[in-house]
């Protein structure tokens, strides 16, 4: 679960400061969609910046799992914060952001060699994991081709299966159909969906397009950083 | 160093060119170094061959001491052998000539070293060693006896006088010239033959005396060996050009493989910057960068250093070329450290990359 908590953030503007994001509390919940819409410019994409741990908020907590295991990753330095992302956030990027040089298979891989202090035991572990996740978003054949070998749609397959291979307590995802046509949009929103319930984990998924609101359990609307509307 | 082998397997044909520029400088640096080493070989050797823990040269009234023109006086010798915690000194006599076998009108240039045969209490050295024991005859370096194409009981002909050669020894040089000794009285002779003044030019001295006060007394200047290279012109405009020319070259090693690696991380900040996003310490990155770095290095050295090897073989014939770890692997290790110094400067783009950006469109 992710438990964002009265959170504001705030970016220089000349001599003044702008909030992007105003006193929100956000609830994604365990094996849910929680997805976030708003015009351009409402605070969603630095919304989701703050619950991805990429940058620290002026106030507020967010707080990642639950009882004794909870964790308020807003209070974690910076290095602390990338341990966090290491180990129990994965992040879906609007591009798919492959490494040009690594194969589908190595996309994956390369979360068990991030740095840190993982242990031969974890390293195992997700490696194990890789050519499930492969199979489960439909790419074990393709698991040898390099990113400019693959389509738009397998890529974020790709980037979908790498954010979910260490087994992340949150999945935070940034409009991942917006480089694909409507057909293979729902599809990978369709698999986005079937993961977050397969493998339990909490979805933040922001978006601009509503064409796929079926596939959201929860949809959170924002303006001018303040939320304005959630539906259940 | 899991994305940087991969990166390396990618993106070959940039990493092949650059490792290439590497190998290419690392031939360039490795030859003038054989080089430099050979000439100064042939410039320095019999100098540093000479006994003693230091070599007197008279001290002009201007300018510096000089192989060239110091002349030892007699008073000044003897203050030198009486001076106290002196142990051994032994007057040396230097001076270019040239000579030739009986028969035979090619003249060869050679150095005439006049030094006293060894005693039983001296040091092993190859320069008493040479010397000869009648004034009759000379001893040949191993130079010598090749330029001059003599053996042993050969007849040589120097400034007008002949000589039978009594032995032949180690390789010895002195400013390009190869060594040939004779008994201190012939040297002398032979050194007024040619318009000297007979004197010995050099002191060899060993033991602990008061150098400054001996040496201030004497109007000389006493010198460790080394030290006093630097009264060899010819050495020291040598070395100081070749010197220059490697410490450029090692210079732009530096750049080159600091600017490639800067322009290569650069494009690769958006892949940075994901990898940070998605949990990468700094400290991995670095090592990846570094990494890289290091393996590009050594595959460019050691092919270099293997064409240095090959070519230095090969041109030892012909040219005055040392191959030796001081020649090879010594420049391989500087410019090894220098490269790592110069792809540290691209770190900064590694260190300093935002993983926010990995959020944004414009990839």
């Amino acid at each position: 679960m992710i438990d964002l908590r009265d959170v504001t953030l705030t970016f220089p503007d000349g001599d003044q400061r702008i909030t992007a994001v105003d006193h929100v509390n956000l609830r994604g919940l365990d094996g849910q969609v929680t997805g976030i819409t708003g015009p351009s410019g409402s605070g969603k994409s630095s919304l989701l910046a703050v619950a991805a741990t990429l940058i620290r908020p002026d106030s507020g907590h967010v707080l990642i799992g639950e009882g004794a295991d909870v964790i308020d990753a807003a209070a974690l330095s910076s290095t602390n914060a990338a341990a966090l992302r290491r180990e129990r956030i994965g992040i879906v990027f609007q591009q798919s952001n492959l490494l040009p040089a690594l194969t589908a298979r190595e996309q994956l891989l390369v979360m068990a060699h991030l740095g840190g202090r993982q242990s031969r035991a974890e390293r195992t572990t997700i490696e194990s994991r890789v050519d499930d996740l492969l199979d489960a978003v439909g790419l074990s054949t393709q698991a040898h081709k390099r990113p400019h070998q693959l389509s738009g749609g397998q890529r974020q397959r790709v980037a979908i299966a790498r954010g979910l291979v260490h087994s992340p307590d949150v999945l935070v995802v940034d409009e991942p159909t917006s480089a694909l046509d409507q057909e293979r949009g729902a599809e990978i929103m369709r698999l986005i969906a079937r993961l977050t319930h397969e493998r339990n984990t909490a979805t933040l998924l922001v978006t601009h397009d509503l064409v796929h609101r079926d596939t959201l359990d929860d949809l959170v609307t924002i303006v001018d950083g303040r939320v304005v509307a959630s539906i259940g | 160093m899991f994305v940087a082998w991969r990166e390396l397997r990618f993106a070959r044909g940039r990493f092949v060119l650059i490792g290439a520029v590497v190998a290419l400088i690392t031939v360039l640096v490795g030859f003038l170094s054989g080089l430099t080493g050979g000439l100064a070989a042939q410039n320095i050797s019999g100098v540093l061959a000479l006994p003693g823990t230091r070599l007197v040269l008279q001290q002009p009234d201007d300018g510096s001491p000089s192989f060239a023109t110091s002349t030892l006086p007699s008073d000044a010798l003897a203050t030198w052998e009486a001076a106290p915690g002196v142990t051994e000194a032994t007057p040396v006599g230097i001076t270019q000539s040239r000579a030739s076998r009986a028969g035979v009108d090619d003249l060869t240039g050679v150095a005439l070293f006049g030094v006293p045969t060894a005693t039983s209490e001296s040091e092993p050295n190859d320069v008493l060693a040479l010397a000869p024991s009648r004034d009759d005859e000379v001893g040949l370096s191993a130079g010598a006896a090749a330029k001059l194409d003599a053996r042993v009981g050969d007849t040589l002909s120097i400034v007008g006088k002949d000589y039978t050669v009594a032995s032949v020894g180690a390789d010895l040089w002195y400013s390009h010239t190869p060594v040939m000794t004779m008994t201190p009285t012939a040297w002398s002779a032979a050194s007024q033959r040619t318009g000297g003044t007979g004197d010995p030019t050099v002191m060899a001295v060993s033991g602990t005396p008061d150098w400054d006060a001996v040496a201030t007394a004497t109007h000389t200047q006493a010198a460790t060996p080394l030290a006093s290279l630097t009264a060899l012109e010819a050495f020291r405009s040598e070395i100081g050009s070749l010197g220059l020319m490697i410490a450029l070259l090692f210079g732009i090693s530096a750049l080159v493989v600091g600017a490639f690696f800067t322009v290569w991380t650069m494009q690769r900040a958006s892949d940075i910057a994901v990898l940070k996003a998605l949990g990468a310490t700094t400290a991995s990155l670095v090592r990846d960068a570094l990494g890289q770095a290091l393996v590009v290095l050594t595959v460019g050295i050691g092919v270099g250093l293997v064409a240095v090897a090959g070519f230095g073989t090969l041109a030892g014939r012909a040219l005055p070329f040392v191959l030796s770890p001081l020649t090879t692997l010594a420049p391989a290790a500087v410019m090894a450290v220098l490269g790592l110094a110069g792809a540290g400067f691209a770190l900064r783009t590694v260190t300093h990359a935002d993983p926010l950006t990995a959020l944004g469109s414009n990839r």
